[in-house]
């Protein structure tokens, strides 16, 4: 026994990076030394309730009801840079008290991902394997492949969930389906992959019409709320370069030939810098709020069109806008509206269908426009200058 | 919602589909529809290219370029002249999409 445990011990000490070298040998031996992580090491977060024990030793049991000082860190996630450290440990996790026959749901180790996993598991008794994703939730880690086979055969094999329940399958969400092979988990497993819902709060409909999703829970959707919900994370990098674009719309108007004088600056900046935050405003959160109902399939236009409207109405209606000097209308009309559409642009990223292919071509035209633009736009301010110096 | 037209690199080989409907479970656009007991691509259109069908076909009737559509990820290529990449650098502390 003694010398079993040691065999098993060297075995668990092999990297790990070729996904299935670990497989065979852990996969047969019982009880030996602990292989399992545990996470937290028994130093439990709130979150978790207390410990079940199972046929392969404690696993930490997770609350199903989400705290509020959880859905303000979910906040916090959505606004903020907190979401790059917003993760839980990956192990075997329990909600409510599972046994030999209970489901084994999958998920990442994004906090954001295992909380809407386990609040929608509410009332279920069931195991969660939370994969290894280096903290990203399960659509953009399936993307990179870190949420993928060699992960998913890695946790089966080192939790032992072959030896945790009776039955051979694991629930893995649709959305980790792009690095996820069903068919090469149950060649080196033995475990079937079914694909859950795309959404965690369709589980409950999922699991009792027998593991089947309708086609509505199958398809991804992209509604006003969710594209709501991701537009903090547009506006917030974007508002962090906004001062490089004021230092430079002040510069411009404060230079005269005598030095740089903060009044000009000022009075001559101000409905630049008003601009400024308008198409940004238009491209990072308006676009995103309105995109079905703009017209044009590329993003890049969209943005575009929907910011060009916008300071149209602004130079013929806001009297801060109403430039005596045509090149100020010029450049205000040449630039904000390619600033909106690249901000626009970026949104393909938080969007729910758009394709590599499409927004490769898209950048293709549009970057080319973007560049070409700003040297128009900057042209036109030399020649403002020109002619408010009076050189000419 | 609509992408960009005839751009998804989707391609299929009937030949070689058995009809498992594997293709259509996990695709989140609905792309493919099952008739006569094989795939058919219904709504090439609507393919943002994840590559999850391509990825769950065991008898290799999809193939895809997958990747995501992000201009974050395809502009951080350009700059480093690699594959688009949605990696910003770790701990560098800017915001990407994934």
């Amino acid at each position: 026994m003694k010398i079993v445990s040691t065999i098993d011990t060297a075995q668990s000490l092999k990297p790990l990076q070729a996904g299935g070298v670990c497989c065979g040998p852990v996969l047969s031996t019982r009880g030996g030394p602990a292989m399992r992580s545990y996470p937290y090491n028994g130093r439990y977060p709130a979150w978790i309730t207390g410990e079940i024990n199972s046929a392969e030793g404690p696993v930490p049991v997770a609350a199903t009801v989400l705290r509020p000082s959880e859905k303000f860190a979910h906040i916090r996630a959505r606004v903020t840079n907190f979401r790059m450290r917003f993760s839980v440990e990956p192990g075997l996790y329990a909600v409510g008290s599972p046994d030999r026959s209970s489901d084994i749901f999958i998920s990442a180790n994004y906090k954001m991902s295992f909380d809407i996993l386990r609040s929608s598991l509410h009332g279920m008794n069931a195991w969660i394997l939370v994969l290894d994703t280096g903290g990203i939730n399960v659509w953009c880690a399936a993307g990179k492949g870190t949420f993928g086979t060699d992960e998913l055969v890695k946790r089966i094999n080192s939790e032992r969930i072959s030896s945790l329940v009776d039955h051979r399958k694991v629930i893995v969400p649709q959305l980790g389906a792009p690095g996820v092979s069903a068919g090469q988990v149950k060649k080196s497993t033995g475990f079937h992959v079914l694909y859950g819902p795309v959404r965690a709060s369709d589980i409950a409909g999922y699991v009792q019409s027998g593991y089947t999703a309708s086609p509505e829970m199958r398809r991804m959707r992209f509604a006003v709320m969710d594209r709501l919900i991701l537009t903090p994370m547009e506006l917030n990098p974007a508002m962090k370069k906004l001062p490089y674009l004021i230092v430079v719309i002040l510069l411009i108007f404060g230079l005269k030939p005598e030095g740089i004088f903060f009044r000009d600056a000022l009075s001559g900046g101000v409905p630049f810098i008003a601009g400024a935050f308008g198409a940004l405003f238009s491209g990072a959160f308006l676009a995103p709020a309105l995109l079905p109902f703009i017209p044009f399939r590329s993003f890049a236009l969209k943005g575009w069109v929907l910011s060009m409207a916008v300071f149209l109405l602004m130079i013929n209606y806001v009297p801060l806008f109403m430039f005596e000097s045509y090149y100020l209308t010029a450049i205000m009309l040449v630039f904000f509206p390619l600033l909106s559409s690249y901000l626009a642009l970026q949104f393909t990223g938080a969007s729910t269908y758009t394709n590599l292919s499409g927004v490769k071509k898209e950048l293709k035209y549009g970057l080319p426009l973007y560049i070409g633009g700003t040297i128009i736009a900057v042209l036109l301010a030399a020649a403002y200058k020109i002619q408010e110096w009076g050189i000419l | 919602m609509k992408y960009l037209k005839e751009t998804a690199t989707l391609k299929y080989f009937p030949e070689k589909c058995t009809g498992c409907g594997r293709c259509g479970e996990v695709c989140p656009h609905n792309v493919f529809s099952m008739s006569r007991g094989k795939a058919v691509v219904a709504h090439r259109d609507r393919c943002m290219e994840c590559g999850a069908c391509a990825k769950n076909c065991d008898f290799g009737a999809i193939s895809v370029d997958a990747g995501v559509g992000c201009a974050a990820a395809v502009i951080n290529g350009i700059l480093r002249g690699t594959e688009p990449s949605c990696d910003c650098g770790g701990s560098s502390g800017s915001a990407c999409c994934c």
